[in-house]
């Protein structure tokens, strides 16, 4: 065996045989890896001990591994690459499968590596044991127990490939830490065993022209995109805006695909779903084509199914085989990278003689019909001089904010759907939420890993008060590393989704989502070492924005919203795309008839 | 309209086209664990499997093939072969009953009990199924019978009324007629 060695620079031969921490790092660092997010441990002190002795890669230390996994999902929502994590074995790994779980759902590609106890005590109850593999194989798109440190370099390699390609998602790799310190001679990304997994095949070129044919042809066509065209790239998002304008067909996109398609263009109908707008989810009732662009028909999106678009032809464009006819069974699948089949769909419009009457006046009706929805205004709310309504705080945050280069998280429930419907984004990337999953207290430590890829942006959580305390913990990292993070609460002491549904569902029946006691958040920002700020008036909250976004330190804005204001439009339960509640706006109470409907 | 139904946002709509039974038979990677990611993805979600029969049938290459019957409309067939397709050890997907020239075997181990002319007729119908007695006691018999799927199921209805005590079956295994593997298609 050849005598261990401690690398400082990457000048070492391939042929030196090293210790498997060396390994893992020697393969992130060829996967081009920059930052890790992670937490130490006893099962993962030798990949610790060989990070602490090269300064390649960035290590950020957060303060629970769940605040890890969802950094890591920031960043990775951020910038496109894959992001990582380093925890330990036992609780180390239970405290990131929510995140896990989270990005599987919403598909980030992550690599998690997490320490396991030796090969000798794996199934004794060790301490600090337990079975990650088993745990995680089902909030994960693979998981590797790594059997020596042979096969270390090849896994690792292998666990990119799957987390970037296809559809993307979260691998984890489980190193025993007696394989972290055995030796074995490190394997480069390209020799390494490849095997044929998560091969995304060529574009069908008849499906495309059958595509084509379908929207020439169509008279009220309408695109629906979703989170895959922002993991196809930036290019793919421009290809989209290139296809809408050459085609004339309105857009509408998912919660996930906010900010592929630019909000100020005359051509975006706004979000769609339960708390979509009245434009959005009537023209995806009425229309009679419709192309579905890395979209998965969630239930949140579609309503109720057996009057999910009644009379419309429908194109799924997906890179995931299984997303296709898993609930609803469409005409015309093609399989592929969103940006790709974009590209090419782009280029049959193109390629073909323009059709006789212009594909304007073709679908010119359907545009006076969307105009004739966009009039009912459906994110209109009621404003007060006295108290600060909800919208209005983030309208404003958005107003005092342009300009700058501004990223927007969020936690999950009625803040999350009012930031959707009132912040207004041009540009994919910009837009970290918790879709798939819903998991409360992702936005704070999405912000600490957005901010650490973007140093110099305004990064901005937009959170509820309840949300905010699941992953508090977060502003100590943020403190550490000096992020300057805006944590903006909408703060109505509530845990507003849920009392909402109480309102609507339970008969005001409020149980247990009233918050007795919260912390004062000023102090809490000064505990962490930041810096508190509080608006309780309309008039104050102006000033207060500006100050919070001048600060060069993570704020804890406390924004005093209206208590028991509702999220509005709402496509209740069990309810059609027509048949929305609008609620406040008409200042009446939720109609006998759509009471019934929920 | 109907609005009745359930309370959950969760729109309930039905799947009405018939189920039938089909068998795939699945390529894999022989690694630790890749049994339980196929069984637990399909358990995970909610699909039934009435028989699986897994082997190593390659030890260089480390490949299993692994033969699942499970029910289903076909719908959500295709959302199992798809979800299968989808898991990094699987190497390929192989929708047996779609095939026209796929051969089925099943063996099954069958244990009556009985005297007199109940056991006179069990043997009757063992040689008309052409099926071996592995073992026989003055009041028992076990049989070894091997073909198709409806045939074993026949067998076993059979001999019910005569004594039947015990099955073992060893699920179904499947390859296609002719010079051609599916292995290299």
């Amino acid at each position: 065996m050849a005598t261990k060695t401690k690398p400082t620079a990457k000048t070492q031969t391939m042929q030196a045989a090293k210790a498997g921490a060396e390994l893992l790092l020697d393969a992130l660092e060829e996967q081009g890896v920059e930052v890790i997010f992670g937490y130490p441990g006893g099962a993962v002190l030798p990949i610790y001990d060989a990070l602490h002795q090269r300064d390649t890669i960035r290590h950020v230390l957060v303060r629970h591994e769940q605040g890890a996994v969802h950094a890591a999902e920031g960043y990775a929502r951020s910038t496109g690459k894959v992001g990582v994590v380093l925890v330990t074995s036992g609780p180390g790994a239970t405290n990131a499968v929510t995140g896990l779980a989270d990005a599987l759902l919403d598909s980030i590609p992550l690599v998690c590596i997490t320490g396991q106890v030796a090969r000798p005590l794996i199934g004794t109850d060790a301490f600090q044991e337990c079975d990650t593999i088993g745990i995680t194989r089902a909030c994960t798109k693979h998981n590797y127990l790594v059997g020596s440190a042979d096969e270390l370099s090849a896994v690792a390699h292998e666990a990119f490939h799957v987390a970037r390609n296809g559809r993307p998602g979260p691998v984890l790799i489980d190193i025993p830490k007696d394989v972290q310190f055995e030796s074995a001679v490190y394997v480069t990304r390209e020799n390494a065993r490849q095997r044929n997994c998560i091969v995304t095949p060529p574009i069908n070129n008849a499906s495309i022209e059958h595509a084509v044919e379908m929207m020439r042809h169509a008279r009220r066509p309408i695109f629906y995109t979703g989170g895959g065209v922002i993991n196809a790239g930036a290019g793919a998002s421009e290809t989209l805006r290139e296809l809408a304008r050459a085609t004339g067909i309105p857009v509408t996109s998912t919660l996930m695909g906010l900010g592929a398609y630019p909000a100020a263009d005359p051509q975006w109908l706004g979000m769609l779903g339960m708390h979509g707008s009245f434009e959005a989810n009537n023209a995806m009732h009425d229309c009679d084509l419709m192309i579905a662009v890395g979209a998965r028909f969630d239930d949140r999106v579609t309503g109720r199914l057996d009057s999910f678009s009644p009379n419309s032809r429908k194109v799924h464009i997906d890179i995931d085989p299984s997303s296709i006819n898993k609930i609803v069974k469409v005409d015309l699948p093609i399989i592929g990278d969103a940006g790709e089949i974009l590209k090419a769909l782009l280029a049959e419009w193109k390629s073909r003689p323009a059709v006789k009457d212009p594909a304007m006046a073709r679908i010119s009706e359907w545009w006076a019909q969307i105009n004739e929805w966009r009039k009912r205004d459906s994110f209109a709310f009621e404003n007060c001089d006295k108290f600060i309504k909800p919208q209005h705080a983030i309208q404003r945050l958005y107003e005092l904010t342009r300009g700058h280069d501004v990223y927007v998280t969020t936690e999950v429930g009625q803040h999350q759907m009012w930031a959707a419907q009132h912040f207004p984004l041009e540009d994919p990337n910009r837009w970290m939420t918790s879709g798939g999953l819903g998991t409360m207290g992702y936005g704070l430590p999405a912000a600490v890993g957005v901010q650490i890829a973007h140093p110099d942006a305004l990064v901005i959580d937009i959170a509820g008060d309840a949300s905010v305390q699941m992953t508090m913990q977060e502003m100590a990292t943020a403190t550490q590393f000096n992020l300057p993070i805006k944590i903006f609460i909408l703060n109505n002491e509530y845990l507003g989704m849920v009392r909402q549904w109480q309102e609507l569902l339970h008969d005001r029946r409020y149980s247990h989502s009233y918050s007795e006691s919260l912390p004062d958040f000023v102090k809490l920002a000064e505990a962490f070492g930041g810096v508190g700020l509080v608006a309780e008036k309309p008039d104050e909250l102006d000033d207060k924005i500006m100050e919070m976004i001048n600060v060069d330190k993570p704020v804890i804005f406390d924004c005093r919203v209206t208590a028991e204001e509702n999220v509005f439009p709402m496509i209740p339960s069990g309810a059609a795309h027509n048949q929305m509640l609008f609620g406040e706006v008409t200042g009446k109470e939720v109609s006998e008839e759509g009471r019934t409907l929920v | 309209m109907t609005n009745a139904a359930s309370p959950s946002v969760y729109p309930v709509t039905k799947d009405e086209a018939p189920e039938q039974e089909r068998i795939l038979a699945v390529i894999v990677d022989n690694e630790p664990g890749v049994l339980s990611r196929v069984v637990g993805m399909i358990s995970s979600r909610g699909y039934n499997i009435e028989s699986l029969t897994v082997a190593e049938i390659d030890v260089e290459k480390h490949q299993s093939r692994i033969t699942i019957v499970t029910r289903g409309t076909p719908m959500k067939i295709e959302q199992i072969k798809a979800q299968l397709g989808r898991l990094v050890p699987v190497r390929r997907v192989i929708d047996v009953s779609m095939e026209q020239d796929a051969l089925t075997r099943e063996l099954a181990l069958v244990k009556i009990s009985s005297t007199g002319e109940h056991r006179v007729e069990a043997m009757r119908l063992a040689d008309i199924f052409r099926a071996r007695a592995l073992d026989t006691t003055h009041q028992s018999f076990v049989f070894e019978v091997t073909g198709a799927r409806d045939k074993i199921n026949a067998f076993i209805d059979l001999l019910k009324p005569l004594g039947l005590i015990e099955v073992s079956r060893t699920g179904v295994l499947s390859i296609r007629r002719g010079g051609e593997s599916d292995l290299t298609l």
